[in-house]
């Protein structure tokens, strides 16, 4: 099994895919990766199931060193990656040789980058998933961010024929930008609020303060009102919860989210924006737009209907590369107009 | 017997089921048996990823492409009707062993002289109980107990510890519990279990599930020590009775 190695770590790199799932009931969180739609785009291109594991990079990206050939993409924030000092494309299939070392330059756009490699990780799997939770200490590498030096043991790459360059199309490669309307379904306690704070919460601009980690966004803006007072019997929470406190600034729950909580949830972010809210940085504003539960589920459908769709056309792609793989190579000596020469040809299946 | 609730979207993939608005036996009873029949209808409920039951709610996970929210409340409300999963397995009295007072213990007296009682009267008070777990949330493992004796309530440390052991037993308010994990808190410690609540490399990584309930046994040290080697070497055998 080959491996690579963090030469630099960058701010906070962790392995994550997507989350374990079935023991919020124990109290352990889902973790998984904050951008779940950039963690899918990743495997796609290197030709993994699309919920493998990948390395979750934030605002600076860290440097490593293949040990071995392999197959690699990138997604997610516009990071400016480099191999051996060379830049390199984002959202497409790459091939690495042994002793390459890849770099990344500053964050453009967003905040977080993902790296998959083809075969995943070779991390043990704990209650089912690959995903680092920090707080709790385990998962991922040692359950911990890596550090230079580290050896991140690496998955046996399944295909063991060439993907092609698999390229994600534009219009499925998101858009980062500092101000954005996040799309919420209000509930479950928003009847926990008086008129006057759902509109505030509706109609005014918030900011990311620098409170922002894979557990929670702390956000700065107007005060949200509530009817009488803001807490309630603890209850579960989902991923994109926006609580609101008694001092009244809401709090978005993120990938690290702890399971239960006793603070009034006005409403929630939608699946898929939350990879925008992952990708934005401190100081980034938002204003929420309130929508059906209906509406949600079928931008979430057609969001996966097109992952599927990609995945399906990129594996058509592939058989069809492998088989023109080339069979053999014959050389003939020909003769045209009295001259000799030597022609190879190619024979493919 | 029919079971009414509540339901609210929690996002495009989560449902919260509410059975009721304070913290009582009986809505406990009927969140486990929505809990249990969910648990034991997987074919029925395909869509559900995950449950969890809190004092007053449940908070289902669920996977849209399969239910829209509209279908799985309906199904919820089908089921509700029948009444169903009215046969519960009779719930487990987990053992718990305590040490009390001592270095395992550091505000026991303190418990015991803020009640007018001696630490003897206090141990007794908290041992002779069976205390319901509602849930469990906060950290991984920990169990939100209910049914402390009023006689031993006392309040928080004004100034919480920094570094409180796994495994410590404490009193906070009107409730009882144990760290799971070593964490800052202000909880009033009165002993310490040699119990592993919560080792994420062990199947189960949680010894307890909400609707079990704990009843602390007092041990010496010389078996606090005996069991906490057990526990380490995975042979410990967790005592429960029904």
């Amino acid at each position: 099994m080959s491996n690579i190695k963090i030469i630099k770590a960058g701010l906070l790199t962790t392995l994550q895919d997507k989350g374990r799932f079935g023991f919020q009931q124990y109290g352990i969180p889902v973790a998984g990766a904050m951008d779940q739609y950039s963690l899918q785009l990743a495997n796609l291109l290197v030709g993994n199931e699309v919920d493998n594991t990948a390395l979750e990079f934030t605002l600076m990206g860290p440097t490593i060193q293949f040990e071995d050939n392999l197959t690699f993409a990138i997604t997610g924030g516009e990071f400016q990656p480099t191999l051996n000092g060379k830049s390199i494309k984002m959202y497409q299939t790459i091939y690495a040789k042994k002793g390459d070392e890849l770099a990344f330059s500053t964050v453009l756009n967003g905040c977080r980058g993902y790296l998959a490699i083809e075969g995943g990780f070779g991390v043990e799997r704990i209650m089912g998933s690959q995903s680092t939770y920090l707080r709790g200490g385990f998962g991922g590498f040692e359950g911990r961010k890596l550090r230079s030096g580290d050896l991140i043991p690496l998955g046996k790459p399944t295909s063991g024929r060439s993907l092609g360059i698999r390229r994600i199309p534009k219009d499925m490669i998101p858009e980062y930008k500092s101000e954005r309307v996040i799309r919420v379904i209000m509930g479950p306690e928003d009847n926990r609020f008086s008129k006057e704070g759902i509109e505030t919460f509706l109609r005014e601009e918030y900011h990311l303060s620098n409170q922002l980690d894979r557990m929670g966004y702390r956000l700065e803006g107007k005060k949200i009102q509530h009817l009488d007072g803001a807490d309630i019997i603890s209850g579960g929470i989902n991923f994109g919860a926006i609580q609101v406190p008694g001092e009244g600034k809401p709090i978005i729950m993120m990938a690290d989210h702890q399971t239960t909580g006793g603070y009034t949830k006005i409403a929630n972010v939608i699946s898929v924006d939350l990879p925008y809210l992952a990708q934005m940085k401190p100081e980034d504003k938002v204003t929420f737009k309130a929508i059906t539960v209906e509406e949600a589920q079928g931008f979430f459908r057609r969001q996966v209907e097109g992952i599927r769709d990609l995945e399906k056309r990129f594996k058509e792609n592939t058989e069809q590369t492998s088989s023109n793989e080339i069979r053999g190579r014959k050389k003939f000596n020909i003769i045209v107009n009295g001259k000799s020469y030597y022609v190879s040809v190619e024979e493919r299946q | 017997m029919e079971l009414k609730f509540n339901f609210f979207p929690a996002g495009d993939n989560g449902i919260i089921l509410q059975l009721g608005e304070n913290i009582s036996k009986e809505i406990n009873g009927k969140i486990r048996r929505i809990v249990y029949w969910i648990n034991e209808s997987k074919d029925e409920f395909k869509e559900v990823i995950e449950v969890v039951p809190t004092y007053t709610t449940i908070l289902i996970i669920y996977d849209p492409l399969q239910s829209s929210y509209g279908q799985l409340v309906r199904k919820l409300q089908a089921v509700g009707k029948l009444g169903r999963g009215q046969q519960l397995p009779p719930a487990r009295i987990i053992h718990v062993p305590v040490v009390y007072g001592g270095d395992f213990g550091p505000d026991l007296a303190f418990v015991a002289e803020h009640n007018n009682l001696s630490e003897a009267e206090v141990i007794q008070l908290h041992k002779s109980e069976k205390y319901l777990i509602y849930m469990i949330g906060f950290t991984p493992g920990f169990p939100y107990l209910g049914g402390m004796r009023k006689e031993i309530a006392t309040p928080r440390l004004k100034v919480p510890r920094e570094k409180i052991s796994a495994g410590a037993v404490g009193i906070a308010g009107n409730q009882t519990g144990i760290y799971p994990i070593e964490s800052p808190g202000g909880w009033q410690l009165i002993g310490r279990t040699p119990l592993d609540l919560f080792n994420p490399y062990r199947e189960p990584a949680v010894l307890f599930q909400a609707g079990d309930y704990i009843k602390f046994v007092e041990i010496t040290r010389d078996e606090y020590i005996r069991i906490e080697d057990e526990v380490k070497q995975g042979t410990y055998h967790l005592k429960m009775s029904y």
